[in-house]
């Protein structure tokens, strides 16, 4: 079974079924990590028409284990986009009056330059060869690609989670390119809980022999079991427990009465097990280890010499950040310190907490007091911009 | 939107005092009508802060910049003279330090203006004098034990606080118990007993 998964992974690695953008050697990307990515690509769907005045482009930004599919059918998985609830034609986000961007990710899996893509320079996948990407390099690189549609100023950038980290970097990194800006369920920083989760999944990862100290694909195998682990760690920590309590109680799965084994005698255990196993069938170990990192290593005040309103002094764009009241992965506290810092530096902010037991997941789901929120924030800064309604 | 007489009075007030194309910041901009006026027909640059998410959240979906946040709290992250006006619209007795908010007001601000149910109002007066009880009015309708309005002030007691913090009244307001403008031309002990409302636009 690894072995036959394993090429599907890496042919969406290097040849997606999305478009690619290619950067030779006359267009690196610097990184953080004091180096630089060449020749890299970086792939990407876009929706809806840009307009000739190119002032209607909407950049979305993908969380951890996102793609660029977000309003279409994923190719690997055969689902709905992760977040055509929004953005699509007559959506929130209509895909008839904007044009809508969203790349993968660097260091991501699905098309983009990641541990998984052939290193031209071996002709092997990278692996940990792979430098470590931060979110100011996967906005570095998509900088590129706004650059490669000749858009001067994007309308919006918006995104939840390591999303809204990439909303909150280009804000901080290129003001004068981003009208306005919509993190949702962010941190300016990764919490010290946050990096501990992290560090559970990638050791989980690690610890599984088909791992290969990152070697896997080389020996046609890949570390399942410690992906699906560190997934199912993970995902506790998009849910609240009160949702998970009103979805799965203490209910047994497909039994009238306790085995007195180790099988998934309740729900939720059955829940997490088929959420690790569907996630390794689309996600590559080594993406993981190196998005995790990405997350871990932001922190946006750190950038500004610890002062966050400094990372936004002067800017024009305009901000609405959204938390959700169950978000424990990004309690509302880490949004507030971002609207104090936004405050401070005299910027236009809205800030929307929205009462929901459905955890850090809540962003990606059908959420009407977050929709009316973006809609509200949306149409007011198109006004703005002298957009057409 | 529901608005009350009083509300409705002391926007026309506020609205009148502020010039178009003004920055300004609401404090306490409940569901954002006083904004949505401004920019209507001011074209303000309007913000807002506002303790009730219900309310944040309806200024937002409406496309205002409103952020959920504690006047008594969250006033500090704002930098010095960051507006042309800071208005804090009948919010001033809800909140638990009066003054620590004015004086807020008054740096965050190049002028402040601040409106309030005057508690010298003879209909107050009376009801403690004759009554003896906590008045409970068509514009003051809380009971003692369940009101959010902890500090009331008079018209005087205010004049005294603005003097006390260095700040200028550059115009003052009373509106009596039908909404009219009580006369410039009277003293305060008449404003003071007459005025049901005041707006005053500080400075310093």
């Amino acid at each position: 079974m690894a072995a036959q998964r394993a090429p599907r992974t890496n042919h969406e690695a290097d040849q997606p079924s999305s478009p690619v953008l290619q950067f030779g050697p006359d267009k690196p990307l610097k990184l953080d990590a004091g180096t630089v990515l060449s020749p890299f690509q970086v792939a990407y769907q876009t929706y809806g028409a840009l307009n000739d005045a190119r002032s209607n482009a909407i950049l979305v930004c993908h969380a951890l284990t996102g793609d660029q599919h977000v309003a279409s059918t994923n190719p690997v998985t055969g689902k709905p986009g992760w977040w055509e609830v929004l953005i699509g034609p007559g959506r929130i986000i209509d895909t008839s009056r904007f044009f809508v961007i969203c790349a993968n990710v660097i260091g991501g899996c699905l098309g983009s330059t990641g541990p998984a893509s052939t290193d031209p320079a071996t002709g092997r996948p990278y692996g940990l060869d792979l430098p470590i990407i931060t979110i100011r390099d996967m906005v570095r690189a998509q900088l590129m690609l706004v650059d490669h549609f000749g858009i001067e100023k994007l309308f919006c950038v918006l995104g939840g989670s390591m999303g809204g980290m990439q909303v909150l970097q280009w804000a901080a990194s290129y003001p004068e390119r981003v009208f306005s800006a919509l993190p949702i369920a962010t941190g300016a920083r990764h919490s010290s809980q946050n990096i501990a989760f992290h560090e559970v999944g990638r050791q989980a990862v690690m610890a599984d022999p088909d791992w290969h100290g990152g070697k896997y694909l080389d020996f046609g195998r890949r570390p399942e079991k410690g992906l699906a682990v560190a997934r199912m760690a993970a995902h506790i920590t998009y849910l609240s427990e009160a949702a998970l309590h009103r979805k799965f109680g203490r209910n047994l799965q497909d039994r009238e009465a306790l085995t007195f084994g180790f099988d998934a005698d309740f729900q939720i255990e059955s829940y997490l097990r088929h959420q690790g196993m569907t996630f390794v069938d689309r996600f590559d170990a080594n993406s993981y280890l190196y998005l995790t990192r990405a997350m871990d290593y932001f922190d946006l005040a750190a950038d500004h010499g610890g002062r966050l309103a400094d990372a936004f002094a002067g800017t024009k764009t305009r901000f609405c950040l959204v938390s959700f009241t169950s978000d424990w992965l990004f309690p509302t506290e880490e949004s507030r310190s971002i609207v104090h810092a936004l405050n401070a530096a005299g910027a236009s902010v809205s800030f929307v907490e929205i009462e929901t037991d459905r955890g850090h997941d809540a962003f990606l789901l059908d959420e009407p007091e977050l929709f009316a929120a973006i809609n509200g924030f949306i149409a007011s800064a198109a006004r703005a911009r002298g957009l057409s309604l | 939107m529901s608005v009350n007489r009083a509300q409705r009075v002391d926007l026309e007030v506020v609205t009148d005092l502020i010039p178009p194309h003004s920055r300004v910041l609401d404090v306490g901009s409940g569901d954002g009508v006083l904004l949505e006026v401004l920019q209507a027909t001011k074209q303000v640059d309007g913000r807002g802060l506002e303790l009730s998410q219900r309310g944040v959240n309806e200024c937002v979906a409406r496309g205002l910049s409103v952020v959920q946040g504690d006047a008594d709290k969250d006033l500090e992250f704002y930098p010095d003279k960051g507006f042309d006006f800071v208005v804090l619209s009948q919010t001033l007795q809800a909140t638990r330090n009066p003054k620590l908010v004015l004086d807020e007001l008054l740096r965050i601000g190049n002028r402040a203006i601040v409106s309030f149910p005057n508690f010298g109002h003879w209909r107050v007066r009376f009801s403690l004098l004759i009554k003896g009880r906590m008045p409970v009015t068509k514009d003051l309708p809380y009971s003692w034990y369940d009101t959010p309005n902890i500090h009331f002030c008079t018209i005087r007691d205010f004049v005294n606080l603005c003097e006390e913090l260095g700040a200028t009244v550059e115009k003052a307001t009373a509106l009596d118990a039908n909404g009219q403008k009580i006369g410039l031309s009277m003293p305060w002990w008449f404003w003071n007993f007459f005025g049901q409302q005041a707006v005053f636009l500080l400075k310093r």
